[in-house]
């Protein structure tokens, strides 16, 4: 079997693309003028953000206006979060909903809230991976400033059932922000019809370069200022506009949304054969629901054998794969994704994360299928957990 | 997180991995919530050491250590072995990140759990002589 390199972590971050790389390049050495600026360089300048602006607007059904560049999807999640919180205070309303298996960027956000006067619910997700929208109508108070719930789950892939929790929000005149970093260029997203009020999205998720994002507000919201200084975005963000970045997020996002269904349909088949692949393995499980989940998203855990360990194995097998152990987080709890929807520490500590796009060829998914399973022997053979499990002793 | 090339080398091709049969002391650290199993198998004859497997759950750096532990022990007398300090594992595999020094302490703490077992089967109380063994927090 000859060696092959399979980048299997596209949840992580992807490649910036050669149609985006070649819009971007001009921005550096010749169109690099400061938007403010008056003459033709700068105007130019101005005129590449907006069409910018226009095609990431376009692509989650949104109007120009409402999408503001941010640095990342994080910095997005974070302005919407505290701005809300800090809007709605005035108003009394200091409660805030979201999930316990949101990103970080969340996460850690409402719980600097928490620390700061505010009260935060966190739903539960079920088994397979989901919010329940009656859990959020239930949490729904007469304070309630914001709810907050992923699109898709970035370790897990499940899609969430954003429009029921929207209708939901709407009911009760609550705002709807969600989280749709993962979601993005990989499920039809229109912000009207689906009446989400705020969306984070990130660049490099989808063949943009790191360090750009965008958060849409939809109009009638009014969120504080993030940077305060110059006049750019519309007041709201100062700084001289990345405009390279913001030229190559237009341009990934329009090719990231153009044939969803198409990429889709050519992901699904190939995920799906690396799941039963997988699976055949013996002590091992699939995390999430297999259908309501990102086309190319697959999360497996394999007992007997620890996250970090499988991913260097991986890696010396010329694979870039990730896991919700422990050990690649820096912390000693394993993923709070897995935990959850109800893993044991133990099992969440060797879970398998591969996130593939269409150039993971048929030929790659045979090469991946063909390693993991040399791979978990190895490792397995080497662990006193598999040898207790073998024996059918407990190793809690 | 950097590991370096002495742990990836310690990692892919780890030294006595696998089981001693009839060992003289068996010793195992750490548990599955954790992340981190180390089970320590030894041959002793004569007060030598003459031989060291191991068998680990855990992370590249959990496996690392524990092969580089049974180098260190492997030939060396008792004496020599108790003195085997996670400091002295992490020196020889050119050191690890902050977040995997309690490897290295897992490591030292599975030999001596190990000799522990050796001198309990001798009909010998091992705490004055090994000390108590210190198992990770949860």
């Amino acid at each position: 079997m000859e060696k092959r390199f399979i980048y299997a972590d596209n949840a992580a971050t992807t490649a910036v693309s050669e149609e985006v790389l070649n819009a971007m390049l001009p921005h550096f050495t010749k169109a690099y003028g400061n938007a403010s600026s008056i003459y033709k360089l700068g105007r130019d300048a101005q005129r590449d953000i907006e069409n910018a602006r226009e095609k990431v607007a376009k692509a989650i059904g949104a109007d120009p206006k409402e999408i503001f560049f941010t640095s990342c999807g994080s910095e997005a999640d974070n302005w919407a979060i505290k701005g809300i919180a800090e809007n709605m205070a005035k108003k009394g309303k200091k409660h805030i909903i979201t999930s316990v298996f949101e990103h970080h960027a969340v996460l850690h956000t409402c719980e600097y809230l928490e620390k700061h006067g505010y009260e935060v619910t966190y739903v539960p997700v079920s088994a397979d991976g989901f919010v329940n929208p009656e859990d959020i109508r239930n949490a729904i108070r007469e304070d309630t400033a914001l709810v907050t719930i992923m699109y898709a789950n970035n370790e897990i892939g499940t899609i969430q059932p954003i429009e029921e929790i929207a209708k939901i929000c709407k009911e009760k005149k609550v705002i709807f922000h969600t989280d749709a970093v993962q979601a993005v260029g990989h499920v039809e997203i229109d912000v009207k019809k689906q009446g989400i009020d705020m969306l984070s999205l990130s660049g490099h998720k989808i063949h943009a370069q790191k360090g750009i994002g965008a958060l849409y507000v939809r109009k009638g919201i009014t969120l504080p200022n993030l940077i305060h200084g110059g006049a750019q975005e519309r007041n709201k963000r100062a700084g001289t506009e990345n405009v390279p970045a913001i030229v190559g997020l237009g341009v990934a996002i329009e090719s990231a949304t153009r044939d969803i269904a198409g990429k889709n349909a050519i992901i699904t088949p190939r995920r799906n054969r690396l799941i039963d692949g997988i699976l055949q393995l013996p002590y091992t499980r699939l995390n999430g629901d297999r259908d309501k989940r990102l086309a190319g998203n697959l999360n497996i855990s394999i007992e007997g054998i620890e996250g970090e360990s499988l991913l260097l194995m991986l890696d010396l097998n010329g694979i870039c794969a990730s896991s919700g152990s422990a050990c690649t987080s820096g912390s000693l709890d394993p993923s709070h994704v897995l935990l959850a929807i109800g893993l044991k520490h133990e099992v969440a500590h060797g879970s398998l994360r591969l996130s593939i796009e269409e150039d993971v060829t048929d030929e790659d998914v045979d090469y991946i299928l063909e390693v993991v399973p040399k791979v978990v022997d190895r490792l397995r053979s080497m662990s006193p957990v598999w040898e207790k499990m073998m024996k059918g002793e407990s190793y809690e | 997180m950097m590991y370096s090339e002495k742990v990836l080398d310690h990692f892919s091709n780890p030294r006595n991995v696998g089981e001693i049969e009839n060992a003289d002391g068996v010793g195992e650290i750490g548990n599955a919530k954790c992340g981190d199993i180390m089970k320590m198998y030894l041959k002793i004859d004569n007060n030598i050491i003459t031989d060291a497997k191991f068998k680990t759950f855990g992370c590249g750096a959990a496996v690392a250590t524990s092969s580089m532990a049974t180098e260190l022990i492997k030939g060396k007398s008792i004496d020599d072995a108790l003195k085997l300090t996670n400091d002295a594992v992490v020196e020889a595999l050119d050191g690890l990140p902050a977040v995997k020094i309690h490897c290295s302490v897992l490591a030292e703490q599975a030999v001596r759990s190990a000799l522990s077992d050796y001198y309990t089967k001798q009909g010998i109380d091992p705490l004055p002589i090994v000390g108590e063994i210190k198992m990770p927090e949860e």
